[in-house]
């Protein structure tokens, strides 16, 4: 019974010294860093950099630290970046993006994935941070805040239903199939705009299946879709699940065509991919690693020397990002030691009125929601490389 | 024959459930500890196999025995280092731990190995056996999971039967204490079952990876939750129950989805093992314990 | 003469609960007011709360009832969804953003404990690790139903879908819960005062049960369950009390994190999130809620505190997991620190003994 006392006592003594250290140095560490430091604009963003979302946010900011070590050794306009982990949660995101403005960051790229995005766009747009997301493509990031800007295409409007539009327009297939995560945002998003665009299409969906996190088994989706005959898969979701369908279908035997989305984009980078699997799959997306464009080139190589992987979209969305708020900051003659606030008004203007051109698409421009227009390329794998589709 | 088909899959899927089940079952059964850190072993395993396999271009089996290895070692590290010193501590202090072990495992081979997904290299090869002219077809991955699982079931319950370590560690299993009193080395006892356990969750990563060939370093922690589940399905201590566990769990998978619904069949895997409980209170093989007064 | 009072020893460690946690929450209060506290601080002022009760109400359930549980996290998500869900539908009808909040966090009390009453009814059959892995699959389950859950809202009223978006929902009205995209767009109505609010009112209903008579008949059962039944104690009656009040304590916490940011998705109370609970639990020491409290506030600071060692940041958050475990059931340290408390408490009874002179010696 002492033991035990003794024990919750230890514990307690414990946390105590951990709760006071800490609430000191998160006290503290506000003061001197408040204050817009005179040379550099600071540039921050949260992105899932730990857990099983990772890559995305490891990609976006390796991505925008290529963008940002670039500008800085031009002169000029100076940017000082900075990437918090959020763990791919609301939770983590809104802690990491309060830990962003106690450093002081004036301008933000808002989260690298939805979820988080949502809930840090509400944020920054109560504190007046002017955002601009490489990734976080759900409407609701944007929707009615007037400072929140994307960089990608909206998923669900546009990317869904251009889908559905293209299958159509090419008569890819007769029976339609749908394999989608039930659990994912991204992927249910997608899903139900290209079943709204299919079902104006008059396109003729014959199964639809769904998985979830953690299951990496596709034997029923895959046999429910040959069952029903289907011979154009949609498959909307990331790549990493889809390596798996891939290959579960070459062992069953079963060959549809497979179309893709956006998020499918780095599965030919992924170390020990069989390229012949991903054979004649198609997708839909503005970035294309393969690309013959020397922008695109000279950024791939340099990804490749810094971090010995090869850049996927989020990376290049990211990239994009920090220099667009080079050309609007140049464009609107801001400085360093303005404010947030003062910043936020100056971007709003500029992207309202700006043309970019970047490695994800060019004579790119932004509408007052905050949404790009930007079109996505058609491509289409053959031989282990993208090969455009029109 | 879709039924013999989404048969095999399941009991294919539920192989491996089995085998990860068993080291949880086998740790369990003598520490009295859930080892949480069980599935990011698997995952630990996984990688060695992948970099022998894929990055050194060594033959399957070297990787197989490299990762069997490592992970051996490893079991036997974290189990001194990290649950040895709460032997005489209350379970859940224990319990915690793993958890902790299990984050360092994790984020240990992020910052390593890095987030980017891997595609596992098929130990086994990548062909299937046709049957019925074609309408029934069998990859050798499942031949072979289905297989190893039997061989390694059948060779874990003679090793506890009839081996001096084995008996030693159906003793602690029953009373620690009446075991030390008998002249058994209670310390090194758990220190094998730790081994053991861990060089199984190698092999269940091998196998896991092979099916399902794609390696992150969260790899481990769902296989892992549904193999806990499993163990406790089948009674958990007792080796053919986690065996018998595994394989149900997995055939209930693939039939909830292929039967009942895609989007709800973690949901109907969940509620057939609570109906089970609640029929057999202490699992599918658990022994009953009658209570002391 | 004055009447003596005595307090029990339980009595005494409840009101330095109380107190401690008043204390904080004045210190912390002024800190905002006067602007001396940071952003990364002050955010995360509502989810400690939140966290707090969980931790509180999840410790009734393994340290006073003494069954493990691994799906608490389920009953905040049922409180989350259901209470925010009455936020959202009487926004029109009740402009008052607080009263709206205690409405949402009480229909999530009332929602969870149902949920908690259903529950225990299968669960409490069973018992140790059996049970817990029966939590883990009510939590899995929930998590799993949520994900696939629609409700829109129009003219006529709510509407409710599983598996399919299509709620037959009338032309301009609002989607509330989006399947796997959760519930977007909350007003944030959380509070630090009413996360303060409900944690005292949290330690007051759990202190209150645990030093009542039904509380003394629920840790007989911990202890003796045999015992407790032989002396005619309703163990399934107690049992559930103990488990329904968890549950509903922890359905009241939901509404208070969901509120808290715009968006709240299912996977967020995932078994993970159950799992971080009861590592405040058990870290702050079971039956223990002064430890629960300061071990949720503790643990929940710890992983921004190490934002500056960047990417080795969770690395060292499970390192310090694993070595607070391992020293505070080090027998040595254990023993040592015995030594000196009794030296303490010599002292202290000494210079009690002299001031009062020998007067009342009651301990």
């Amino acid at each position: 019974m002492k033991h035990t006392n003794m024990k919750k006592m230890i514990a307690l003594a414990l946390a105590t010294i951990m709760l006071v250290a800490l609430c000191a140095c998160g006290g503290g560490s506000s003061e001197p860093e408040a204050e817009a430091s005179a040379e550099a604009f600071k540039l921050g963003g949260t992105g899932p950099l730990t857990g099983g979302a990772a890559i995305y946010g490891n990609a976006a900011k390796n991505g925008a630290q290529i963008a940002v070590d670039e500008i800085n050794a031009q002169g000029g306009i100076q940017f000082e970046l900075k990437y918090e982990d959020d763990a791919n949660d609301a939770e983590k995101a809104v802690n990491a993006y309060n830990s962003l403005k106690d450093w002081g960051m004036q301008i933000s790229l808002g989260s690298v994935t939805s979820t988080p995005a949502n809930a840090t766009s509400a944020e920054g747009f109560t504190d007046r941070i002017f955002s601009l997301t490489p990734s976080a493509s759900a409407p609701t990031v944007i929707e009615g805040k007037d400072n929140m800007f994307q960089m990608c295409f909206l998923d669900y409007p546009t990317q869904g239903g251009a889908s559905a539009q293209y299958i159509s327009d090419m008569a890819l297939g007769e029976k339609i199939g749908i394999i989608w995560k039930n659990d994912e945002d991204y992927s249910t998003g997608l899903r139900n705009s290209f079943v709204d665009k299919a079902a104006e299409l008059g396109l003729n969906i014959v199964a639809e299946s769904t998985f979830t996190e953690g299951n990496n088994d596709f034997s029923v989706q895959l046999t429910e879709m040959q069952n029903a005959g289907v011979d154009v898969v949609f498959l909307p979701m990331y790549y990493q699940p889809a390596s798996l369908i891939f290959a579960q279908a070459d062992a069953m035997g079963y060959a549809p065509k497979w179309f893709g989305v956006d998020g499918m984009d780095g599965i030919l980078a992924m170390e020990g991919f069989d390229p012949t699997l991903a054979e004649g799959v198609m997708l839909l997306t503005p970035f294309n690693a393969d690309s013959t464009d020397e922008a695109t080139q000279a950024f791939v190589a340099k990804y490749q020397e810094l971090y010995n992987d090869i850049p996927n979209q989020f990376a290049a969305d990211a990239y994009d990002c920090v220099y667009a708020y080079k050309q609007a900051l140049e464009a609107a003659g801001a400085t360093p030691d303005m404010t947030a606030e003062q910043l936020n008004d100056l971007m709003i203007e500029q992207f309202t009125s700006m043309s970019f051109d970047g490695l994800t698409g060019t004579g790119m421009t932004w509408d007052s929601t905050g949404a790009v227009s930007k079109s996505a390329h058609g491509m289409v794998i053959q031989d282990g490389a993208y090969a455009g589709l029109d | 024959m879709t039924f013999l088909n989404y048969l095999l899959s399941g009991i294919s899927l539920g192989s491996i459930y089995a085998i990860i089940a068993l080291g949880y079952t086998m740790v369990y059964g003598i520490a009295k500890m859930l080892n949480f850190a069980h599935g990011d072993v698997i995952m630990v395993g996984s990688y060695i196999c992948f970099f022998a396999v894929s990055r050194f271009a060594l033959p399957p089996v070297v990787g197989v025995l490299a990762a069997m290895a490592v992970c051996t070692v490893l079991g036997i590290l974290v189990e001194r280092l990290a649950y040895k010193p709460l032997r005489a501590a209350p379970s859940l202090a224990v319990l915690i731990t793993a958890i902790g072990v299990s984050y360092f495992l994790q984020n240990g081979a992020q910052l390593l190995w890095t987030p980017n997904p891997k595609v596992f290299p098929s130990v086994v090869g990548n062909g299937r056996l046709a049957l019925f002219g074609g309408q029934l077809t069998v990859s050798y991955v499942t031949l072979v999971t289905i297989a190893s699982c039997v061989v390694i079931m059948i060779a874990l319950t003679l090793f506890t039967g009839h081996t001096k370590m084995g008996k030693a560690m159906r003793a602690c299993s029953e009373d620690k204490g009446a075991a030390q009193l008998m002249g058994i080395n209670v310390n090194s006892t758990i220190s094998v079952t730790f081994a053991i356990g861990s060089g199984l969750a190698a092999v269940a990563g091998v196998l896991l990876c092979s099916a399902y060939p794609n390696l992150v370093p969260t790899t481990g922690s769902m296989p892992g939750i549904k193999a806990f589940t499993a163990a406790v399905f089948g009674g958990i201590g007792s080796i053919p129950g986690a065996m018998l566990g595994g394989i149900l769990l997995g055939v209930i998978e693939i039939f909830a989805k292929a039967y009942i619904s895609t989007q709800l069949s973690d949901a109907v895997v969940f509620a057939v093992l609570i109906i089970v409980l609640l029929v057999k209170p202490a699992g599918l093989l658990g022994k009953k314990i009658s209570e002391k007064v | 003469m004055k009447k003596k009072i005595t307090l029990t020893k339980y009595t005494r460690s409840s009101f330095l609960t109380y107190g401690l946690v008043i204390v904080a929450y004045v210190i912390l209060q002024a800190m905002v007011l006067t602007g001396s506290i940071s952003s990364s601080l002050k955010g995360m002022l509502v989810p400690i709360c939140a966290y707090v009760v969980m931790a509180v109400s999840l410790n009734l359930t393994v340290g006073v009832l003494g069954e493990l549980s691994l799906g608490h996290a389920g009953f905040m998500s049922v409180g989350a969804f259901t209470g925010v869900i009455a936020a959202i539908a009487l926004e029109g009808i009740i402009p008052v953003g607080w009263l709206r909040l205690v409405i949402a966090m009480a229909v999530g009390a009332a929602f969870a404990a149902v949920a908690g009453f259903l529950i225990g009814i299968p669960v409490l059959r069973l018992k140790g690790d059996y049970l817990a892995i029966v939590t883990l699959a009510f939590g899995e389950i929930i998590k799993s139903v949520l994900n696939n859950f629609y409700v829109g809202m129009d003219s006529d009223g709510l509407h409710f879908s599983l598996l399919s978006d299509r709620t037959g929902l009338a032309e301009g009205g609002r989607m509330i819960v989006n399947g796997p995209m959760g519930i977007t767009g909350i007003t944030k109505l959380s509070t630090f005062t009413a996360g303060f609010v409900l944690v005292m009112l949290t330690l007051f209903i759990v202190f209150n049960l645990v030093s009542s008579r039904s509380g003394r008949a629920i840790k007989s059962i911990r202890d003796n369950r045999i015992a407790a039944e032989s002396v005619g104690i309703n163990v399934t009656k107690y049992r559930l009390m103990a488990f329904v009040t968890s549950a509903a304590l922890a359905g009241a916490a939901g509404p208070l994190f969901a509120m808290n940011y715009s968006n709240i998705i299912a996977n967020k109370f995932d078994f993970n999130t159950s799992i971080l609970i009861l590592v405040f639990v058990v870290l702050g020491g079971l039956g223990n809620m002064l430890g629960s409290i300061i071990a949720a506030a503790a643990l929940t600071i710890l992983p921004e505190a190490l934002r500056q060692f960047a990417d080795y940041r969770m690395l060292i958050y499970a390192i310090v997991l694993i070595l607070v475990m391992l020293i505070t059931n080090n027998p040595t340290l254990a023993a040592w620190s015995d030594v000196i408390r009794e030296k303490l408490r010599g002292a202290l009874r000494k210079d009690r003994a002299s001031a009062a002179k020998g007067g009342d010696g009651h301990e």
